[in-house]
């Protein structure tokens, strides 16, 4: 077992790229990050950002056609490249993966009870009895209710939250050391959402495995991150604690993101929307991705990419990220009647 | 002097027939969508329709526009019943009620340039004029596009802006109310916030009435003056967004708000929540009494037994304490979750809301 503080997974340099009739797609394009036990890190991003095949090539789930390169390092054991049979042994074991959807993560065809067990008895050498106690116990561990009655049910006979309760339960299983949670709630109810981060938690605190969690939701993040990347056009833009992003975000994206979320708690608020729309990934602008959507995209911007640099654990992605202290949203981002979507 | 509604809804029921899946499709029961919902849209105005999936929220925005039957109730838009009409007297109302779809995606004909999509409603009604080019291309600009991408087709544009070109559609036939199911839930925030301020300043601009569905507290919160709030089919709630959002006064919208996460990490971190148990019931077979009930913090932990009783046993009507909640012990149900949240006050009003005031005054 690790102590506290030292990663358990080391991401380095992660690319991937897809080649596809109309051309090179760059979906992730170098990023880097550590993930030390218990701690929770956060990918925020929005659609076609990378968030996702980020964590699908740290797995190697991703299809032939995909090209993957960079380290991923479990206690210093290199995933990218590992034959299946290696993979297989740290999939589910040492890294478990919970999706969007759980009705196409669980088999249709088995008991939830089985499922459970299953993931405990492909890792370990335990009886069907045994696996199946257990089961019970993992399922009662994420609050479903009447779990020995609930083992002998399909997953079609429950609801989308009931269901990723059990996706969590089979993530459990084997006390992985890293849970990646890939927007865990977003195909769910709020009510039901909030039950299903309380049951992430449980899991995050029985295991205490590390938890990277991907979300585009700004308020899953703010509550449940202890640190956050924010992702844009395949790379990692704004690095921090989850207080230095929320507070002093020293990239003009993250501020925008933040300055166009409508919020609970304001009453009467002005929302300071980004101009444009993402770049594709096809063909992505030289320099900095965000630059044609950036109120302070200066002639540097289109012609270098900056680094993703900073001082202490808060980096950003941005010539400019000094004129960005003390900014709010309003300040950068003005409401413009007329806004040309381009 | 309270403004004439200009859509009135009193009553509403849509029931769906269930039919088995053999040969025969017998008719097993119904699921009851919309149940005795009634509410008025004031003249500009915005009243949110909140609830989570299932609740009927959509299913009462087709309905009141006629797009499927009612099974009973009535819609009143100014003066003229609308459950009763023909369809051909309800095409010549669709000029003044019209409609925006969730997905930009699926709600716009891919075979069809932009310009065509945004003409098609004028030639239906016929008002395809010699100025109908003109009236296109100032249609395209109102909602932030330019004249030049009519000639492209729907493939070439992106989500927020397909949305756009849907509401340049819905406004084409200059409306009255436009009822928007979920107009902004398929978008990214950064462009879902360019959507909704288009939306409210369209609105000021053409003195328009929203009938706002989401599933989205957080986005009727910033774009609706009064919101009712659904569960299983029934209003449970009704009251101005301030109100609402700052003093809950139904358990189901008190567990709602509080399960919000706020993008804040020093204020999500101290809120306490109400996590409701279980999930929402199958509609076909409602809880007798208040549907809430089974989930209900107030019925499982503070109430009597004779308390519970008249909940089981009797159907909390809309009653009007602070302002209409459907629960028959309003007064005893509190919200912790607002005790940690201080309620912010933007620097400015935005003009809808504005407006509304004005107009309150006057």
């Amino acid at each position: 077992m690790t102590s506290p503080g030292t990663p358990v997974l080391e991401v380095a340099d992660l690319r991937v790229e897809f080649r596809t009739d109309e051309g090179r797609v760059q979906a992730v394009r170098g990023v880097s990050f550590q993930l030390s036990r218990g701690e929770v890190l956060g990918i925020v991003g929005e659609s076609g950002s990378g968030k996702s095949v980020t964590s699908l090539a740290m797995m190697g789930l991703l299809a032939g056609s995909a090209r993957v390169s960079g380290s991923v390092r479990l206690h210093g054991t290199e995933l990218l490249g590992a034959s299946d049979k290696a993979l297989s042994r740290v999939r589910g074991q040492s890294i478990a993966m919970i999706f969007q959807d759980p009705m196409t993560s669980l088999n249709p065809v088995y008991s939830i009870g089985y499922q459970v067990a299953e993931a405990i008895r492909a890792h370990h050498d335990v009886s069907r009895d045994a696996a199946a106690t257990q089961a019970v116990q993992l399922l009662d561990a994420v609050s479903i209710p009447n779990p020995a009655q609930r083992v002998d049910n399909y997953p079609h006979e429950l609801s989308g939250g009931m269901r990723q309760r059990v996706v969590i339960a089979i993530a459990m299983a084997n006390s992985p050391e890293v849970i990646i949670a890939d927007e865990p709630t977003t195909a769910l109810d709020v009510t039901v959402q909030a039950q299903i981060l309380d049951a992430l938690r449980t899991a995050k605190e029985q295991t205490g495995a590390a938890m990277l969690l991907i979300t585009h939701d700004l308020g899953v993040i703010a509550g449940q991150a202890d640190r956050v990347l924010v992702m844009y056009a395949g790379r990692v833009v704004e690095a921090g604690t989850v207080e230095e992003i929320f507070y002093t975000p020293r990239m003009p994206y993250t501020l925008g993101l933040l300055g166009s979320q409508p919020r609970l708690d304001l009453r009467r608020q002005r929302l300071h929307p980004i101009s444009g729309a993402p770049p594709s990934a096809l063909n992505l602008p030289s320099g900095c991705p965000f630059a044609p959507r950036c109120p302070l995209a200066a002639p540097v911007c289109e012609a270098e990419e900056p680094p993703l640099a900073g001082a202490g654990g808060h980096l950003s992605a941005c010539h400019f990220s000094d004129q960005l202290v003390g900014l709010e949203p309003g300040d950068l981002f003005r409401p413009v009647s007329q806004d040309t979507a381009l | 002097m309270t403004p004439q509604p200009v859509l009135e809804v009193r009553n509403l029921v849509k029931h769906f027939p269930v039919r088995g899946r053999g040969l025969v499709r017998r008719r097993g029961g119904e699921v009851h969508a919309v149940c005795d919902v009634s509410f008025d849209l004031y003249p500009q105005e915005t009243l949110g329709l909140v609830g989570e999936s299932g609740c009927g929220k959509t299913t009462t925005a087709r309905v009141l526009l006629n797009l499927q039957p009612a099974t009973a109730g009535h819609v009143h838009y100014q003066g003229t019943e609308l459950t009763q009409l023909s369809s051909k007297a309800m095409r010549r109302l669709r000029r003044e009620l019209q409609i925006v779809f969730q997905d930009p995606y699926a709600a716009l004909d891919p075979r069809l340039p932009v310009n065509e999509i945004i003409a098609e409603p004028l030639r239906i009604h016929g008002l395809y004029g010699p100025s109908g080019r003109e009236d296109v291309r100032e249609l395209l600009r109102l909602v932030g596009l330019t004249p030049e991408h009519g000639n492209r087709f729907p493939h070439e544009f992106s989500g927020g802006q397909r949305q756009r070109i849907g509401i340049a559609r819905a406004l084409a036939l200059r409306p009255k109310v436009l009822v928007l199911d979920e107009p902004v839930s398929a978008l990214d925030v950064s462009i879902q916030a360019g959507v909704l301020n288009l939306l409210a300043e369209l609105q000021t601009r053409l003195g328009l009435s929203y009938l706002f569905v989401s599933h989205d507290l957080s986005v009727v919160r910033h774009i609706a003056d009064r919101v009712a709030v659904m569960y299983l089919g029934r209003i449970v709630e009704v009251a101005t967004a301030d109100e609402l959002f700052s003093a809950p006064a139904h358990p189901y919208t008190q567990a709602l708000i509080s399960a919000i996460p706020l993008p804040d990490p020093r204020k999500e971190r101290v809120r306490e929540r109400i996590i409701l148990t279980g999930d929402v019931p199958n509609p076909a077979n409602p809880p007798s009494g208040c549907r809430f009930r089974t989930r209900c913090p107030l019925f499982a932990a503070h109430l009597t037994d004779a308390q519970r009783h008249r909940c089981t046993e009797e159907v909390p009507p809309l009653i009007t304490h602070h302002h209409p909640a459907a629960c028959h012990y309003t007064e005893l149900s509190t919200l912790p979750a607002l005790s940690g949240l201080s309620m912010a006050t933007g620097d400015d009003l935005p003009r809808c809301a504005r407006a509304m005031r004005g107009r309150e005054r006057g």
